[in-house]
């Protein structure tokens, strides 16, 4: 069973696990818009 | 256990008993709210038409919420809900995890319909689906809202306990089929929007409140619309999804390459959420690097995967075709296709029409410098009715027309009419959009009643006569598209109390599915060493057509801002 797994290639045991996908799915936008975007928006600075 | 299996005689699918029963009412309250949007929407349209001008301003905006809400959200999103079921326990022959929380989720996103369209009836919540603040309504529309999301997430982690029930039960070997890792792409990027939803929504209700003194309103749009946007990418990743289905069913098509489609969906899953950021071109609290980031280089990811699915998919059906022997010329295989199959038709011009019309005009308001030309204009209506409303509102009445004799077990009552009804809405919905996005291109604001600003008392702005010519035809086009709409319900709501019950055995009378060629069908198919030359051709089509516009809309640009 362990050596079926071992030969599955890395990028198809990615594809085949949905828990992974999911967390994938959820950090990079999270990351690269979310955080992104408050992060910039944070920053500006308030009038006085 | 084994009691609460039926096989279905038409397609020996193992259906589960609970499942089908959260297929079915999911698939009920999708319609029901279609039909309650359509009807806001024939009235928006109507009030857009200037010769019309039906409703006055407040029941305009009160129609506009209304419209929005119930067709881009509630329809949707009901409609997905039952595809992630059909596409876990029906296809891969299991149980349904927690049916109980299944129906707790269904109750929640009931409750939140119920809510959200008592209030926005009442006139307390006319803010439009954007609900932009610090323009503020009733907080029952916030709750209503939360509370839908929170049963759409429920029904998203059912959906995946039953994808651990079925590898844990073994019922299937290897990975999923493409239709589950399509609805696996679409549930990811649901639990992203439904969190982002919750991360804004719940302080917006709390400020409707009174518990919190103010919501930044730059902040707002930019969480919002991780909400806002993503939920139409949600469509997006389960439209295409009932496209590869629909290949299957109605040509026993195998996709071209099973690992090209699934990195197009794993791009979508990574990338395709990111294109929210084009909603925040013209806002000033936010970088250009972070708007051409979003927008350009990870959002062209996600177009890239678009695009890989809009050739693999005709490119599968074209295959298959040719494999049953309708190899000749380049659109033998497209001419002998059924078009009198709704299932089909529908499809299929759900596939051309989001390319054409949804892809490449989302491509070009995309970029940052051409979007200042159409930015919150009826542009950007017109874009979204031709991803939204053709892409994924006609993919999904073209997998209905397939689920009522499947599923709910009963023939499909008016076919001659159904076959025609793909046709009228798709014309229709591609008049609105492209005559809304031409007089978007002429500058007409996409969410004003009056958009001359006559009533107001201060300056009149006179548009040309194209653009009231161009209102007028959208308005045309809305009748259009609402007599096929309302034609869909007519007849998806009375095949389901009048058509002709089917018995636990009995097949359908119509053709349910195809059997799929064999292999060595496939060897010798195709043109000069190509496999798919129609597709081919269509594809190149397709470029031209994407580059010739892009170039029309730089050329646009640098003459309204000559250079001198």
């Amino acid at each position: 069973m362990d050596e079926n797994q071992d030969s599955v290639p890395l990028m198809q045991r990615i594809l085949d696990n949905p828990f992974i996908l999911l967390f994938l799915g959820v950090s990079f936008p999270a990351v690269l818009y979310l955080i992104w975007g408050i992060m910039e928006i944070a920053s500006i600075p308030l009038a006085n | 256990m084994s009691q609460q299996f039926r096989i279905c005689p038409d397609t020996g699918l193992k259906l589960y008993q609970p499942a089908e029963t959260m297929i079915k009412v999911h698939a009920v309250a999708a319609v029901v709210c279609l039909l309650v949007g359509g009807i806001y929407g024939l009235l928006v349209g109507l009030t857009r038409w200037p010769a019309v001008h039906l409703l006055p301003a407040d029941w305009f905006y009160l129609a506009l919420t209304g419209h929005g809400l119930n067709v881009l959200i509630f329809w949707c999103i009901f409609f997905e809900i039952a595809l992630l079921y059909f596409a876990s326990s029906v296809l891969l022959g299991c149980r349904l995890a927690v049916p109980r929380f299944a129906w707790v989720g269904f109750a929640l996103m009931v409750i939140g319909v119920l809510m959200n369209n008592y209030i926005v009836m009442s006139g307390e919540a006319s803010v439009m689906m954007t609900s932009y603040a610090p323009m503020e309504a009733h907080p029952l529309f916030y709750l209503s809202l939360i509370l839908f999301a929170v049963g759409a997430l429920v029904g998203c982690f059912v959906f995946f306990g039953t994808l651990v029930i079925a590898k844990e039960e073994k019922t299937y070997e290897g990975s999923v089929p493409l239709v589950t890792f399509g609805a696996i792409t679409a549930a990811i990027i649901a639990v992203f929007t439904i969190i982002s939803g919750a991360i804004i929504l719940i302080p917006t209700l709390l400020w409707s409140l009174g518990f919190l003194a103010e919501i930044d309103a730059l902040m707002y749009r930019l969480i919002w619309w991780a909400f806002g946007h993503s939920s139409q990418q949600i469509n997006v990743a389960a439209h295409i999804t009932v496209w590869y289905a629909i290949a299957s069913i109605v040509f026993g098509a195998k996709p071209m390459s099973e690992k090209v489609s699934r990195m197009a969906f794993f791009m979508y899953i990574l990338f395709l959420q990111l294109a929210s950021v084009h909603h925040l071109l013209v806002d000033p609290g936010v970088s250009s690097e972070f708007k051409m980031f979003n927008t350009s280089y990870a959002m062209y990811l996600a177009v890239m995967a678009s695009m890989v699915h809009g050739l693999t998919v005709p490119g599968s059906i074209e295959s298959a075709q040719r494999a049953k022997g309708f190899n000749s010329g380049l659109f033998e295989w497209l001419r002998r296709a059924p078009w009198g199959n709704p299932t089909f038709s529908g499809m299929f011009i759900s596939l051309v029409g989001f390319g054409f019309l949804g892809g490449i005009s989302g491509v070009t308001m995309g970029v940052e410098q051409i979007n200042i030309l159409v930015h919150n204009t009826l542009y950007v209506p017109g874009h979204f009715h031709a991803t939204v409303v053709i892409g994924t509102t006609l993919a999904f009445m073209a997998l209905t027309y397939w689920l009522v004799p499947v599923i709910f077990r009963r023939e499909l009552i008016w076919k001659r009419l159904a076959s025609w009804q793909p046709y009228l809405f798709g014309l229709g919905m591609a008049g609105v959009s492209v005559f809304l996005m031409g007089a978007g291109t002429l500058g007409v604001p996409r969410r004003h009643w009056d958009i001359t600003f006559s009533t107001t008392g201060g300056i009149v702005h006179e548009f040309p006569a194209a653009a009231n010519t161009l209102l007028a035809l959208s308005g045309l086009s809305v009748l259009l598209a609402v007599l096929g709409g309302a034609i869909f319900c007519l007849i998806i709501v009375g095949s389901l109390l009048f058509g002709r019950k089917l018995g636990v055995d009995e097949k359908s009378s119509t053709f349910i599915i195809a059997s799929p060629p064999s292999d060595a069908d496939y060897e010798g198919i195709g043109k000069g060493g190509i496999a798919v030359p129609g597709t081919l051709v269509m594809a190149i089509v397709f470029f031209v057509a994407f580059a010739v516009y892009y170039f029309i809309n730089w050329k646009y640009l640098a003459q309204t801002w000559g250079i001198s």
